[in-house]
């Protein structure tokens, strides 16, 4: 496995009031995936995230990033970090060409007018540059905040909630951009509540809560591990008890006898081969369904548990 | 990267371009200010005046009233500055940049400075179309006002990173800056008191600025250029010695 560009161990952060943010954060994070950071709100997230950026002073643990240790060299380490925070944060009354100029020098980047173009072309912005940022609508704002943290052609993005408040359509419209980003080989950590977000663009997903991390692993991975398939087959003549042929399933009846439930599966499709073999047995032994219904747990149905499952660990 | 020099001037010339475009407001203002009060103080009232020396009282306040204008520009300017961002959170983006303690100085407490060095340049012209001055030292009054420029955006910047509202902001400009530079001789002489208010005087520190302003005008002030100079100077040291420790701590920069 080729080096990490970031990884972070014990890290821990309380706050003055002492509130723990951070409670001894482990993450590694490879060169050139997309990362998808969940977790609820005041989970520790942003916490982490400006642990790294420079808002936050840690108050324990390490943080290495392309190989240095961001405490000694944090001028090297930012040149190479960009950042697009959760709120619009900038000068409403400047333009946009000059704030993401200004973006470029003060991360130490010669000017590069051809640059500026490309990054502003790409997020549909050239023909709004000359722009006072107040005029433009809250979704082009939020596009002169990724222009702003990829002026300077960062090699780690932190996106802290980028579609948050946004609507549909420019929410997939800035996934198509980070797709983008991560076929240019920028590595990219995003903090997202929505879950879906992260089974669209991570590969590799984390769950915090409560300064922790309880998870992280392959969005494939995860989906093996944890997901699972829920069957309902419904009768009209309601069942006295689980048929014998079907007591080695994860399977229970509700509504009085009328509903047999399946849950189990790993996300691998053996969910989907057990509801088969389930119908197949029962139409053998002449158990009529009048109806069934699958789903296949998302992301967001682990996600729950997790957080209502604190003590599980990666 | 040991010292990030595109990133001070982005910081410098960000910072310039925000003033300028307020540069009606913020020129305009202190110049007609200045004049209403080279009007009134000098031209009107300051023909009844008799200064110790002879000399004329417009000219005499000249220096004076600069300071003043000096004083709260550079320091409003530079609050102003660095309050901003934290207010609308555009700050994150300069913790998150690789500048440190010098080019944050240089950017923002550069451009609060030479804006004040416009405005002082701006206010000599104008005052030299009411009043009659004399600049007997103009390569020191050069540096000088460059020096009480930098000192007072440096105070300044303290001012933005310690404010937490647009009130504080305003506190110690007007509160404190302008009554000590009323108080420091920038209408008077210090001769022309008596004890013990002159000595009571001695203890504002403006007093040594506007005298020292006044020696580079006027070749005569109460104390020697020196000691001026001497206060100046520890002031500024003072100020750059906290602002290394707020960047050190992170106080109320980083939580």
């Amino acid at each position: 496995m080729s080096e990490p560009i970031l990884d972070i161990r014990g890290l821990e952060k309380t706050y003055k009031g002492g509130v723990k943010a951070l409670d001894g954060v482990d993450l590694t994070i490879k060169r050139g995936e997309i990362f998808a950071l969940l977790g609820p709100n005041g989970a520790g997230k942003t916490t982490l995230i400006g642990s790294v950026c420079g808002m936050v002073r840690p108050t324990g643990g390490s943080i290495t990033a392309f190989g240095m240790d961001l405490a000694k060299h944090w001028k090297q380490v930012r040149r190479d970090i960009g950042l697009v925070p959760q709120e619009l944060s900038f000068d409403m009354f400047d333009k946009v060409i000059r704030q993401v100029r200004y973006s470029r020098g003060m991360f130490g980047c010669a000017p590069d007018e051809k640059r500026i173009e490309e990054v502003l072309r790409s997020l549909s912005l050239w023909d709004k540059r000359d722009a006072a940022i107040r005029e433009l609508s809250g979704g082009m704002k939020r596009r002169v905040m990724i222009a702003k943290a990829l002026a300077h052609d960062p090699q780690l993005l932190f996106l802290d909630e980028p579609t948050a408040g946004v609507d549909v359509e420019l929410r997939r419209d800035m996934w198509r951009q980070i797709d983008a980003l991560r076929e240019r080989g920028t590595t990219i950590i995003l903090t997202t509540h929505y879950i879906e977000e992260a089974e669209e663009m991570a590969d590799r997903v984390g769950v915090i809560n409560k300064g922790r991390i309880l998870l992280v692993d392959e969005k494939d991975a995860i989906m093996a591990k944890l997901g699972r398939t829920e069957a309902h087959f419904t009768f009209d003549a309601p069942l006295a008890e689980i048929p014998a042929s079907l007591s080695d399933y994860p399977v229970h009846l509700e509504r009085g006898g009328t509903c047999l439930v399946y849950r189990g599966g790993d996300g691998t499709g053996q969910g989907k081969r057990d509801v088969a073999e389930i119908a197949h047995t029962m139409t053998r032994e002449g158990i009529v369904f009048t109806g069934m219904e699958t789903r296949e747990s998302t992301l967001e149905d682990i996600f729950v548990d997790l957080l209502n499952e604190p003590e599980v660990t990666a | 990267m040991t010292f990030n020099a595109r990133g001070a001037f982005a910081i410098f010339e960000n910072e310039l371009m925000r003033m300028f475009r307020t540069a009606f407001g913020s020129i305009a203002s202190p110049v007609i200010t200045t004049s209403l009060y080279l009007v009134v103080f000098g031209a009107a009232i300051g023909s009844r005046m008799e200064l110790p020396g002879g000399t004329d009282y417009a000219s005499f306040i000249v220096p004076g009233l600069l300071m003043l204008t000096l004083l709260t520009e550079s320091t409003s300017n530079a609050s102003f500055g660095i309050y901003m961002p934290k207010f609308t959170g555009a700050i994150y983006e300069l913790l998150s940049a690789p500048v440190g303690v010098a080019e944050t100085l240089i950017g923002f407490v550069g451009a609060a400075a030479v804006k004040s060095l416009i405005l002082a340049v701006v206010i000599l012209g104008t005052a030299a179309l009411i009043v009659d001055y004399q600049l007997q030292h103009p390569v020191y009054a050069f540096f000088y006002i460059l020096l009480v420029a930098a000192t007072f955006s440096l105070l300044g910047f303290i001012i933005g990173l310690w404010a937490d509202g647009f009130e504080k902001l305003q506190i110690v400009p007007l509160l404190i800056i302008m009554p000590l530079t009323f108080l420091g001789g920038t209408f008077y002489s210090l001769d022309m008191l008596g004890e013990p208010w002159r000595s009571i005087a001695m203890v504002n520190p403006v007093v040594y600025l506007v005298n020292g302003l006044r020696w580079t005008f006027l070749g005569q002030s109460d104390f020697p250029i020196a000691i001026s100079l001497a206060a100046t100077l520890g002031f500024l040291l003072v100020c750059i010695g906290i602002i290394a420790w707020i960047f050190k701590t992170g106080w109320r920069l980083r939580e």
